[in-house]
């Protein structure tokens, strides 16, 4: 499986994409995904539009990427998080 | 410089303010007078939860994790406030949503992408609803200090960097 670029971002790229960084970098590791991480600012997601295999992001999105999007809020509250981990891993087995 | 600045005097109890604003400039201006952030975090820390909301509804009680850009801040360190009557933050990764906010945690970051495991150790903070429960139900700062330095080792973070 070819490795995928995964985009990490928040509005500030500097505190909440770095936790969830992290978890991702462990869900990588877990379920032998090979992924290339990339932890930006929500405002530097154009430049990774064509190369960038998913999103995952703490801010609000409302554009539409050719990729999908999906809410890492659960990885800072804790609820739900399985779920979020699910789709993440689903999302990168495509 | 490797240290993340926390004790009583950035320990904020019964913040009064009807808005986050004033709950963001109270919190900042106590950074600035530290000397842990430039005077501009202020303005951009309250431009930047307008922006981009850090309110987190958990099981428990809601808390809030303002931050801001590393170029406005001089050394790492968290600001804790309770405040005194619950102030709506929007909620992180929407648009529309608020939550009433009890407890924020204003972070000064002087670097990206650092620090992880001070955030994942605040983060099981947040996942922890007896704890969130003890930290607003505390009247002593020195009492606040003591149970977030239980949860939190800020000594290992001082040698992981």
């Amino acid at each position: 499986m070819a490795k995928k670029k995964v985009l990490v971002a928040c509005g500030a790229g500097v505190a909440t994409s770095t936790v969830v960084n992290g978890a991702i970098e462990e869900l990588a590791k877990d379920n032998n995904l090979d992924v290339d991480l990339v932890q930006i600012k929500i405002a530097e997601v154009e430049g990774h539009v064509d190369t960038a295999d998913l999103l995952v992001t703490t801010a609000m999105t409302k554009k539409e990427y050719p990729f999908p999007v999906i809410n890492a809020q659960s990885f800072l509250t804790g609820i739900n998080m399985e779920g979020t981990k699910q789709e993440i891993v689903d999302a990168l087995k495509k | 410089m490797s240290d993340v600045y926390f004790d009583e005097s950035v320990i904020l109890l019964d913040i009064e303010g009807t808005s986050n604003e004033e709950v963001l400039a109270k919190m900042g201006e106590t950074l600035h007078n530290k000397g842990l952030v430039k005077e501009s975090y202020v303005d951009a820390v309250i431009a930047r939860e307008k922006e981009f909301p850090t309110g987190l509804p958990t099981s428990g009680i809601s808390v809030a994790l303002p931050h801001t850009d590393a170029e406005h801040v001089y050394h790492k360190g968290i600001c804790i406030g309770v405040v005194k009557d619950k102030v709506e933050f929007g909620i992180m990764g929407d648009d529309s949503e608020t939550t009433a906010v009890k407890l924020v945690f204003m972070l000064a970051m002087d670097e990206p992408h650092s620090q992880l495991s001070l955030l994942q150790q605040l983060m099981q903070i947040f996942q922890d609803e007896d704890t969130l429960k003890q930290l607003v139900n505390q009247t002593e700062k020195q009492a606040i200090k003591n149970l977030i330095e239980e949860k939190i080792d800020f000594t290992i973070l001082k040698g992981a960097e």
